[in-house]
């Protein structure tokens, strides 16, 4: 085959890049105490949502970004970061979809989520975030049927605040890093989950992010809760608009799974991940954590990270009771000059815990992709399991991937696996298909799909069919 | 066809499928076909042997469209087309298939998904409706009965934890359903037992037809028992060094390669 028409293939521009017209009401740039003080007081917080805000902003001011992770750019300006913004509607509140502004609702056609048409279909409910405040929620009286709250995180301040302050910061506290503390100051809105006891969440939970003011970082903050013996599957599916300057988005997610209670997180990230020269992109600091507090507890996190510039990601499984899961699949695709810094811990400190973490990194173009992981078992993890298989797939000569496991056993009943491996999509794999009358692009596709196959069956359905495309789109032409 | 010792003596006639006229090839640097002449006319089976380094996969590689070889010279060509400007993907689509001595694993990726994107590219490329999912497994299903194959099989990763033998009913089984015009089959007898080399052999007899043709290369004469060739070639040196019919494979399995790749040296 002639491999020449292999690089022009990639580049095709991104899809979603757009920017929707519409007035926000952003604060001026910089962080201090008054800018804390005027989020909270927007939102109408309780105090001890401010005093918590202070306490982290106070943290913050103490911390130093950290370095450590295998990524390179240009230095974050913290202080050039509007903290608030909001839709300018948002004072009013729409009461219902026809409350929202059309061009808000368009961007969401574009997008493809049309919430009415495609909650209503795919049963899905969907908060949307657009920027900080949430626009839209859809489903609420089938979930509240069955006695879940599926709500704004902003929502969930007003109406459940004693859930809020009993779990918020639980998993993940104010001081825990430089970019989560910085979140629990500053963050604007987000989604809050609460499924009661042995509650069966009767549809898949969905939040579309998207990131639509220049200059605005975003700080969503996103807590669910399964308390005993519920189970809940949540989705979170990204986009942003095409925009030339660096973003920085640092999210917290939180889980708490409490005795026999199960939660699968599934996340399909495409933000703008910067142009064929690495301009632009989103820069990605996301802190995802779950706890098993309970015990047969089980919580899931399934990525596929096709997007942002930056990815600095570990979501991570606390598992604390007894016989409790924590499972980690992750595809992480980096293309022309992204760089990806992503993995998992699982903290063992339960006995007969189990973990299992299957991490498949494709780097194309110039990309890096490391995979960091850490598993601990500590001394009352009796007879804890972890198996970890972490491959990587090169595409082309300027790729990167590189692996830092981090394993620390204190319980000599607890055994650890580690599998890896690299390969590329060998000229043999490619023939092969070619040889058979299948197309380049379309014999790549199928050689990737297959290297995440174990990550993509974790997928709920339609999810799995949007992540299959996604990684099409990324990696147009990508072999070389 | 007569069995004079010229090389690349075939039927040559202008409705021959395939037509290969005097092609040098290289591969880093190094003349491996010097001059390969060979006419397959529809209906005909055709036997390539050789010994090892004769240049007998490079032959069917070049012809499919591998990279790495560097056509010094020469033509080919499939129907009248210039096979040689093809894309490996459109000779494939235009009814080309090789049958690979060393299938290649591709982990994840389901049989049967691979196949029914190769069955539906070929009959986009001839403008026929493409074969939806319960279509395709209606096919495919008498075929794998043909290679004694399970139907699990279908579910695997392509070629993946296949054993030598598995590999190569594979091979076979995508050739009954992609039926191709000419067939090209690299080794296939290599590294299976007797019992595996009697269903694939079979495999490849219900493939004669009028209408096809069969190119096997092979180091030994035993799947032409089988199998059983119209014409035999040696290919020794880079060239067609002898040409006749059966009875020169049943020669060379008495006597060896040697004496050809003399005379072909001298």
């Amino acid at each position: 085959m002639s491999t020449p028409d292999i690089d022009a293939l990639v580049n095709r521009s991104y899809r979603h890049g757009f920017i929707t017209d519409i007035e926000s009401d952003t604060v001026a740039p910089g962080l201090d105490e008054s800018v804390v003080r005027l989020i909270s007081r927007k939102k109408g917080e309780p105090q001890f949502l401010l005093d918590w805000r202070l306490r982290a902003l106070r943290h913050w001011q103490g911390m130093r970004e950290p370095h450590w992770a295998h990524l390179r750019y240009q230095p974050i300006d913290y202080g050039a970061i509007s903290y608030y913004s909001a839709p300018k509607q948002a004072k009013d509140g729409p009461k219902s979809l026809a409350d929202v502004d059309p061009k808000l609702l368009a961007t969401y056609e574009k997008l493809g989520v049309p919430l009415h048409e495609r909650a209503r279909l795919a049963g899905v409910a969907v908060d949307a975030v657009f920027d900080s405040v949430s626009v839209a929620t859809t489903f609420k009286e089938r979930l509240s049927a069955a006695g879940v709250i599926f709500c704004p995180f902003s929502e969930a301040v007003q109406k459940h605040p004693a859930l809020l302050e009993r779990y918020l910061g639980s998993v993940v506290p104010y001081t825990d890093n430089f970019y989560a503390t910085l979140n629990s100051a500053v963050f604007t809105d987000g989604s809050f989950v609460y499924v009661p006891p042995g509650v069966r969440c009767p549809m898949e939970l969905s939040t579309y992010f998207r990131i639509n003011a220049a200059n605005t970082g975003q700080f969503e903050r996103t807590l669910i809760i399964a308390d005993k013996g519920a189970y809940v599957s949540y989705l979170e599916g990204c986009t942003a608009p095409m925009r030339d300057e660096n973003q920085l988005h640092a999210a917290v997610v939180e889980l708490v799974a409490l005795d026999d209670a199960q939660i699968k997180y599934s996340t399909v990230q495409n933000w703008y991940p910067g142009d064929e020269n690495g301009r632009g992109g989103i820069y990605n600091f996301v802190t995802k954590r779950g706890e098993c507090r309970g015990r047969n507890a089980r919580i899931s996190w399934t990525q596929v990270e096709t997007g942002s510039a930056i990815t600095w990601k570990y979501p991570s499984c606390i598992l604390r009771g007894e016989n409790s899961v924590g499972e980690f699949y992750s595809v992480a695709t980096v293309n022309n000059y992204q760089q990806a810094d992503t993995g998992t811990k699982m903290v063992h400190i339960g006995a007969n815990t189990r973990s299992t973490i299957v991490s498949k990194g494709i780097s194309a173009g110039h990309g890096q992709n490391a995979y960091r992981g850490l598993v601990k078992m500590l001394p009352s993890a009796t007879g804890a399991r972890n198996f970890t298989q972490c491959d990587s797939l090169l595409m082309g000569k300027n790729s990167g991937a590189h692996t830092f496991p981090y394993i620390e056993v204190r319980n000599p009943t607890a055994t650890v696996e580690h599998e890896a491996s690299t390969s590329r999509i060998s000229e043999e794999q490619l023939f092969y298909c070619l040889q058979r009358g299948i197309g380049t692009e379309d014999a790549v596709n199928m050689i990737v799909s297959g290297f995440c196959r174990t990550v993509f069956k974790e997928l709920p359905m339609e999810f799995a069919v949007e992540a299959q495309n996604l990684l099409a789109v990324s990696l147009e032409g990508a072999v070389g | 066809m007569s069995t004079d010792t010229h090389p690349g003596a075939g039927t040559a006639a202008p409705s021959a499928l395939l037509d290969i006229r005097d092609l040098h090839v290289k591969v880093a640097g190094q003349e491996v076909l010097r001059g390969v002449s060979l006419a397959v006319g529809a209906g005909e089976v055709h036997a390539i042997m050789g010994p090892n380094g004769s240049g007998k996969s490079t032959l069917a590689h070049v012809l499919a469209g591998r990279p790495g070889y560097e056509i010094v010279s020469g033509t080919a060509s499939f129907e009248g087309r210039d096979l040689l400007a093809l894309t490996p993907e459109q000779r494939a689509r235009a009814g080309l298939f090789l049958g690979f001595q060393y299938p290649v694993e591709i982990p994840g990726v389901n049989n049967a998904y691979l196949l029914k994107a190769a069955v539906n590219a070929a009959r986009r490329e001839r403008g026929v409706a493409e074969l939806d999912a319960f279509e395709f497994l209606a096919v495919v299903r008498a075929k794998i009965k043909l290679m004694q194959i399970d139907e699990s099989f279908l579910s695997r990763g392509v070629n993946e934890g296949f054993s030598g033998g598995e590999k190569k009913r594979n091979e076979i089984l995508q050739m009954l359903v992609l039926e191709p015009k000419l067939a090209l089959l690299d080794e296939t007898d290599s590294g299976l037992d007797i019992d595996a080399l009697k269903v694939v052999a079979h495999g490849i007899n219900t493939m004669r037809a009028a209408e096809r043709a069969i190119v096997l290369v092979t180091h030994y004469q035993r799947m032409l028992d089988y199998v059983v060739p119209d014409y035999v070639h040696v290919l020794a040196r880079g060239r067609i060094a002898r040409s006749g019919d059966r009875t020169l494979a049943l020669e060379l399995e008495k006597r060896g390669y040697d004496w050809i790749s003399e005379q072909a040296a001298a």
